[in-house]
């Protein structure tokens, strides 16, 4: 699985470094994962970051933080003439360690929905 | 409420918009004025996909959004209006009027421009759109986020870089 980046993680701020440190650091896998910041960047600069990833790597999926983020919208500008090219967005760490250890991208984004859990504080003795 | 907010952001909707702003504000409606999404099913549906069910989105070019701004203005929620550039948003206002005050929210770093504040950056030509507009009457401002503090024209202009 580790034999060079196979997938893009981008997003806020330190999203994606963040992610793919806790990936390297839980799995050992951390360099599947080329790693985008929108910080600082225009629409078309984000985009073109994309499109300059997907090219220079052939990676097929990218992992984005917020269907509303920035990265978002220019991933989906790239998906549209990129063949094959898959978006997942609400991305987080459950779903992203899971594609880097398993590969099964449809398995991964139903662990991480199951991930999402609510635990109430425990009620006084 | 009404349609509060007039913002000047390359980024139109993301997520400073929809939840920075969005969830604070409790915002119930975003008016994107953009000639080009005006008349791109595609480019609507793509910003379209970004705002959560409960809020409403109307793409409209300058002089559609120009026409409907009374009802907007009569809407009960509260929205906020975008623009993409500050040409856009002097149109509007120059078309509109009754814009009181418009918020730079966001203009990213390309050649030619020089860095104001972290998330501005202004050429020449950008800077004295802004001081036209100002000079209209209409109160501008930059502020990024809600945390933020409002930042006016002047303070902004004469502050050089990016810290």
């Amino acid at each position: 699985m580790s034999d060079g980046p196979k997938a893009i993680v981008a997003g806020h701020g330190t999203f994606a470094e963040g992610i793919r440190s806790a990936v390297e650091q839980i799995s050992g896998r951390g360099d599947c994962f080329i790693t985008i910041s929108n910080s600082g960047l225009a629409p078309g600069d984000i985009e073109a970051k994309l499109r300059e990833a997907v090219a220079s790597t052939g990676a097929r999926i990218i992992f984005t933080d917020l269907p509303a983020g920035s990265c978002t919208l220019a991933a989906r500008r790239v998906q549209r003439d990129t063949p094959g090219l898959i978006v997942v967005t609400g991305a987080a760490l459950p779903t992203i360690l899971s594609y880097a250890c398993g590969g099964d991208l449809a398995k991964a984004a139903e662990q991480g929905r199951d991930a999402l859990t609510v635990i109430e504080a425990p009620r006084d003795p | 409420m009404t349609l509060e907010l007039f913002r000047i952001d390359d980024r139109l909707i993301h997520g400073q918009v929809v939840v920075g702003w969005g969830q604070p504000c409790e915002l119930g409606f975003l008016v994107l004025v953009d000639d080009e999404v005006a008349t791109s099913e595609w480019e609507q549906e793509l910003y379209r996909m970004g705002v959560p069910p409960e809020m409403g989105i109307y793409f409209d070019s300058v002089e559609s959004a120009a026409r409907r701004l009374a009802d907007y203005r009569a809407d009960r929620r509260t929205g906020m209006l975008l623009t993409g550039d500050i040409g856009t948003m002097q149109r509007l206002v120059a078309t509109a009027g009754g814009i009181r005050s418009v918020t730079i929210g966001g203009i990213h770093h390309k050649p030619g421009r020089t860095a104001h504040e972290r998330y501005v950056y202004l050429t020449d030509e950008e800077e004295a759109q802004l001081r036209a507009l100002a000079a209209t009457g209409v109160t501008v401002s930059a502020q990024d986020v809600p945390q933020a503090a409002a930042m006016p024209l002047e303070e902004l202009l004469a502050q050089d870089g990016a810290s």
